[in-house]
C-alpha cells in the first residue's frame, strides 16, 4: 500500500459531506441533474443524490478520453463508460468531484458533457478544494478549502470502506508515485 | 527475435497479429473498447484523442466493409483519414510497396492501416519504418494474405466476452475454410492466449492447413460431432475461388455437409452464440434461419468492431 | 612463376593428406607437396602459418548472372566473390537469359570467363530449348562448346515423355543429367515448406511430396534409360532415403545439398524474412538433421553454395513476392567448416565434400593437390572471424540469411593455375 495517512487537520469526509448537503439543499430542485466524475466524484454523487432526494437519475462521466496529457502519456488505463440517463440539452447540471486541484479534470468533464448536448447551466460541487489551480475554474459548492495548497507530490484521495454504494467515505493523503 | 509489435519498453507500437500479443495487452484493448462503444450512443460521436493525426488507409486488396469501419473509428477519434485504393494508383504503375510507404510518410502520416494480399506485408512496412527512423508511424494490419486480421480477432474476443463473460470455460468451434483464413488464425491465437477450454476447427480436409493441430486445436471433419456442446460457433466465409482450385466440388455440396442449419446448431449448447466476420454467403456456409435467428450476434460484432478499432488506434497513437 | 607456400597444414582429401607441409608450384601446376622438388627455386612465397592449405573449392552451383541478368551481378563481381571464397572451379546452371541452350552462348560465357584471376567455369547446358521442357537441345554441340552436364536449373519437365527422351538422348552420349526433383504442380503456388511454420504464417506451402514424387519419377527413368543422374539440392529426409534405397536396388545417382539447408530450417523465416526464401524451401528441423547426417556419411555426395545473387529490390518485398535464392560463394567454406565442427568430423573428410567429391561429379580434374595438377589452391585461417555484412561481401548479391552474423573461417589467399587470384592478407 502506498504511504497513506489521515490528514491531521482535515475534518472527516462524512462531516464534510453533511456540510455540503446543507449548503446545496436550498439550491437544488426537481430539475437538478447530478453528474459524478469517476471515480471519487461518483461515490460522492451517489451519497448526495440520496441525501438531497433528487428526482432525475444520476449521471456519470469518465474523463479519460478528454484528458490533455494523451500525447505524452497515452491512453489512460481503466477508462469506464460514461452514462447520461437524462437529456443534457437545457439541463441544470451539478458536476460533482471529490477533490478540486488544477481544474483540468473539470475542464475535461465539461468537454465530455458537451458531447451529449448543450447544458442550460453547469455548477460544480466538491468536498475539498486543495488549491493549486491551473485553469480559471471554481466550485460553487465546496465543503472545505485548505488554508495552504498541498505540495505537488501529495495526492488527496477519497476512499470508501466497502465496495457497496453508499458506503462510508474517508479522505487520505498519499505520495504521488507516477510522474 | 524481438516481437516487432512492441517497442523496446514493451508498449504496443504496431498491431500486426494476435499471435504473441501478451495477455494483458489483449485484455487492455478489450477493456478500453467498452467505453468507446458507449460513444456511439451519444449525440456527438466524437472524441478529441486523435485530433490532428493523419491516418492513411492503405488497401491493396479491396474491402469496402473493413475500410469503412476503420474510417468511422478514426473519424470518431477526430483523426484525418485518407483512403488509398492501391489497385488503381501507383502500384499498378509499378511503384514498390516500400516506395509507396516512403511517399506517404513524407506527407506526415501518423498511422498506416494496411490490407495486403501477401502474408507478412505489414511486417515489411513496420521493419522499413524502423530502419528509416520513422518509429513514430504506427502500422495496423487490416488483413495480410492468409496470415492475420488482428482487429477482427480482437473484436470477436470482445463479442465473446460481452455474451459469455468467462473465457476459461468455453468450447469454441471455428467452421469453414481455415486454410485460407487470416481471421481463423487470429481468432485461434487470441483464444489460446485468453485461455479458452477448447478450440475446435471443423472443415473438410482440403480446407485445413498442414499440421493445424500444432496451433492447439482439435480437428473435426464432421460438423455434427464438432458442434456438440459448443458455446461459441465462429463461422468463416467460403469464397468462390475455392471451387476453382479443386478444393471443393460445389457450394451446394458444401452447404449439405458443413452448412450451419438450425438442426446442426441445436447440437451446440442452448445459449450458444453464432458469429460471422461477414459478409455472409446465405445458403452456403450459413442458413438464413440461423443468420437471422436469436443465436446470431453478427450485427453486434460490427458495432463492437468500431469500438475495438477505436481502442487499438488510441492505444497506439498516444504516449511518447 | 615458382611459388612456395610454407608453414601451412596441408589437407588434400583426394590424396588422403593431412599434415604440415609446404606446397611447391611451378608453371601453374603443383610441383610438390612436402619435399622440395629437385632444382626448385622459389621466386614467390606465401606464408601459411596458422592456415590450412587445401585444393581450391569446387562449387557445383553458382549463378554468375551472365548473360542477361547483369543488373543483379556481373562476371567480374561474382568471380571476385568466388576467389574471396576460395572457390577455383564452379559449375553454373543454365538459367541465364537467354538460357544456355545454344553453343554460341556457352562459348561466349567461357570466353568471358577466361581470365587468370577467374575461377574455372563449367557450364551446365540446358536439357531442353529455352528450358521449356518440349524440344531437346543440341547436347553434342553444347558439350563440344564446353558443357559438362545438362539440366533444367529449377524448372521441372512436366511432360514425362519428354523427360524420358531427354534422359535417353543424354545417356546415348553418356552425358550427365542434373535434375532438381520438384513436381511442378505441387510446387506451383508454394513459397515455403508445407508445415507448421507455413500454416502459422499463412504462406502457401510446397510439400515434401513435391520432391519425393518427382524423385520417384526420375529414379524410375534412370532405371529405364541408364542415364547418369545427379540430383541437385536435396531438401528432405524422405527424399534422401529414396535415393539411398534406389542405390541399394542398383540405380546409381549422385546428389548434392545447398549449404544453407545444412544450417537453416523453416523456423528461420522468422517474421517473414525474404532472405529465407529459397528454392527448394528450407524444410523442417528433422529434414535438416537428415541432410547434415547424409552429407557426413556420404549418402549426399557434395555440398554447394547454390550461389544466387538477387538485388535488394527483389528481396525488399513481401515474402511471397520475393525472388528465391541466397548469395553464397563466399560462405561455402565457413558454413562447411561450421557443419564439420558441429558434426565433429575430421576436416579431411569434410573438405572432401567441397573439393574432390564435387570434382568427381563434374568429371574434371579439380579439387586436388596432386602432382602435375593445376595449381588451384585455397589457403584459409579456420579460426579467423568472418563478419558477414554488405561491406565484406564481394558479390553484388547481399542476400543471405546470415547477414549481420559472424562466421568463422576466412580465406587468406586463393591461387588459380598458380596465379594469386585473391589476396586476403598478404600485400
Amino acid at each position: 500500500m502506498p504511504n497513506m495517512q489521515r490528514l491531521a487537520n482535515l475534518p472527516e469526509a462524512e462531516a464534510l459531506l453533511a456540510s455540503l448537503v446543507k449548503t446545496m439543499m436550498p439550491h437544488v430542485g426537481p430539475d437538478t441533474a447530478l453528474v459524478g466524475i469517476h471515480t471519487g466524484g461518483v461515490w460522492l454523487a451517489e451519497r448526495l443524490h440520496v441525501a438531497l432526494g433528487l428526482k432525475l437519475p444520476l449521471g456519470s462521466v469518465d474523463v479519460s478520453f478528454h484528458r490533455d496529457d494523451y500525447a505524452s502519456k497515452g491512453l489512460h488505463p481503466g477508462a469506464r463508460a460514461s452514462s447520461m440517463p437524462f437529456p443534457v440539452d437545457g439541463a441544470q447540471i451539478v458536476l460533482v468531484d471529490d477533490v478540486l486541484y488544477t481544474g483540468r479534470t473539470i475542464r475535461a468533464a465539461m468537454n465530455e458533457l458537451y458531447d451529449y448536448g448543450r447544458p442550460g447551466r453547469i455548477d460544480l460541487a466538491v468536498l475539498v478544494d486543495r488549491g493549486g489551480r491551473e485553469l480559471p475554474i471554481g466550485a460553487r459548492f465546496c465543503a472545505c478549502t485548505l488554508p495552504e495548497p498541498l505540495p505537488k507530490n501529495q495526492e488527496l484521495v477519497l476512499t470508501r470502506d466497502s465496495e457497496q454504494t453508499l458506503s462510508i467515505l474517508s479522505l487520505m493523503l498519499k505520495d504521488r508515485h507516477d510522474a | 527475435m524481438r516481437n516487432p509489435q512492441l517497442n523496446p519498453h514493451g508498449k504496443l507500437q504496431h498491431l500486426l497479429t494476435t499471435e504473441g500479443l501478451p495477455r494483458d495487452v489483449i485484455l487492455a484493448i478489450l477493456d478500453a473498447a467498452a467505453p468507446f462503444a458507449e460513444v456511439a450512443e451519444r449525440e456527438v460521436k466524437k472524441l478529441p484523442l486523435l485530433r490532428g493525426k493523419s491516418i492513411f488507409n492503405l488497401f491493396f486488396e479491396n474491402s469496402t466493409r473493413t475500410r469503412t469501419t476503420f474510417e468511422i473509428a478514426a473519424k470518431r477519434l477526430s483523426a484525418d483519414v485518407i483512403n488509398l485504393n492501391i489497385n488503381t494508383s501507383s502500384a499498378a504503375k509499378g511503384e514498390t510497396l516500400l516506395d509507396t510507404i516512403d511517399n506517404l510518410s513524407a506527407m506526415q502520416a501518423d498511422m498506416f492501416v494496411v490490407r495486403h494480399a501477401s502474408s507478412g506485408a505489414p511486417y515489411l512496412i513496420a521493419g522499413h519504418l524502423a530502419a528509416t527512423g520513422r518509429e513514430h508511424i504506427h502500422v495496423v494490419n487490416a488483413g495480410d494474405g492468409r496470415h492475420a486480421h488482428p482487429t477482427q480477432g480482437l473484436l470477436d474476443m470482445y463479442t465473446i466476452r460481452h455474451y459469455k463473460k468467462d473465457f476459461t470455460e468455453l468450447t469454441v468451434a471455428i467452421v469453414g475454410d481455415v486454410l485460407h483464413s487470416r481471421v481463423a488464425r487470429s481468432q485461434i491465437h487470441a483464444l489460446t492466449t485468453l485461455g479458452v477450454a477448447e478450440i475446435r476447427v471443423i472443415a473438410p480436409r482440403t480446407l485445413l492447413p498442414t499440421d493445424v493441430e500444432r496451433l492447439g486445436v482439435h480437428v473435426f471433419h464432421n460438423v455434427e460431432e464438432g458442434l456438440q456442446g459448443v458455446d461459441v460457433v465462429m463461422m468463416l466465409r467460403l469464397q468462390n475461388e475455392r471451387m476453382q482450385g479443386a478444393l471443393l466440388p460445389s457450394r451446394q455440396e458444401y452447404f449439405k455437409s458443413y452448412g450451419l442449419t438450425p438442426e446442426r446448431l441445436a447440437r451446440a449448447k442452448p445459449d450458444a452464440i453464432v458469429m460471422h466476420p461477414g459478409p455472409m454467403n446465405r445458403g452456403v456456409e450459413i442458413d438464413s434461419a440461423v443468420a437471422d435467428g436469436s443465436h446470431a450476434v453478427i450485427l453486434p460484432q460490427v458495432t463492437f468492431g468500431i469500438a475495438v478499432r477505436m481502442a487499438v488506434m488510441s492505444m497506439l497513437a498516444g504516449g511518447s | 612463376m615458382k611459388i612456395q607456400i610454407s608453414n601451412g597444414r596441408v589437407i588434400d582429401p583426394a590424396n588422403g593428406i593431412d599434415r604440415n607441409a609446404d606446397v611447391f608450384i611451378a608453371d601453374g601446376v603443383i610441383a610438390g607437396v612436402g619435399a622440395m622438388p629437385a632444382g626448385f627455386e622459389a621466386n614467390g612465397s606465401l606464408d601459411a602459418t596458422g592456415c590450412i592449405v587445401c585444393p581450391g573449392l569446387v562449387d557445383l552451383s553458382a549463378r554468375l548472372r551472365e548473360p542477361g541478368f547483369e543488373y543483379r551481378a556481373t562476371l567480374e563481381s561474382e568471380m571476385a566473390a568466388a576467389a574471396a571464397g576460395g572457390v577455383t572451379s564452379l559449375a553454373c546452371p543454365p538459367d541465364t537469359d537467354p538460357p544456355l541452350d545454344e553453343p554460341g552462348l556457352v562459348e561466349m560465357l567461357k570466353h568471358r570467363a577466361r581470365l587468370p584471376e577467374f575461377a574455372h567455369v563449367y557450364p551446365v547446358g540446358a536439357l531442353t530449348e529455352k528450358l521449356a521442357g518440349v524440344n531437346l537441345t543440341e547436347m553434342a554441340e553444347l558439350a563440344e562448346a564446353g558443357c559438362v552436364a545438362f539440366g533444367q536449373a529449377n524448372t521441372a519437365i512436366v511432360d514425362t515423355q519428354v523427360l524420358w527422351r531427354a534422359m535417353q538422348y543424354a545417356a546415348t552420349f553418356d552425358f550427365p543429367v542434373w535434375m532438381q526433383a520438384q513436381d511442378a504442380f505441387l510446387a506451383k503456388l508454394g513459397v515455403a515448406h508445407d508445415g507448421e511454420v507455413a500454416t502459422r504464417l499463412g504462406l502457401a506451402g510446397i510439400p515434401v511430396a513435391a520432391e519425393t514424387i518427382a524423385l520417384a519419377t526420375i529414379l524410375q527413368l534412370v532405371r529405364e534409360t541408364g542415364a547418369r543422374i545427379h540430383l541437385t539440392r536435396i531438401s528432405s529426409a524422405v527424399g534422401l532415403e529414396m535415393i539411398v534405397a534406389a542405390r541399394r536396388s542398383g540405380i546409381s545417382a549422385t546428389c548434392d545439398v545447398a549449404v544453407h539447408h545444412l544450417h537453416l530450417c523453416e523456423h528461420d523465416i522468422g517474421y517473414f524474412d525474404p532472405h529465407a526464401r529459397l528454392d527448394p524451401p528450407l524444410r523442417a528441423q528433422s529434414d535438416r538433421e537428415a541432410l547434415r547426417r547424409g552429407l557426413a556419411d556420404g549418402s549426399i555426395n557434395a555440398v554447394c553454395s547454390d550461389h544466387t545473387p538477387v538485388d535488394d529490390d527483389a528481396k525488399q518485398v513481401p515474402f511471397d513476392e520475393a525472388e528465391p535464392g541466397a548469395t553464397g560463394l563466399e560462405l561455402l567454406l565457413p558454413l562447411t567448416l561450421k557443419w564439420a565442427d558441429e558434426m565433429k568430423l575430421p576436416l579431411v573428410q569434410a573438405l572432401a565434400r567441397i573439393t574432390s567429391d564435387p570434382a568427381r561429379i563434374l568429371g574434371v580434374e579439380a579439387g586436388t593437390l596432386g602432382i602435375g595438377t593445376a595449381a588451384d589452391v585455397c589457403v584459409f585461417d579456420p579460426q579467423a572471424p568472418y563478419p558477414v555484412n554488405r561491406a565484406t561481401l564481394k558479390s553484388q548479391g547481399k542476400n543471405t540469411p546470415f547477414l549481420g552474423l559472424e562466421l568463422q573461417g576466412r580465406v587468406r589467399g586463393t591461387l588459380i593455375d598458380g596465379h594469386l587470384a585473391y589476396d586476403g592478407s598478404w600485400s
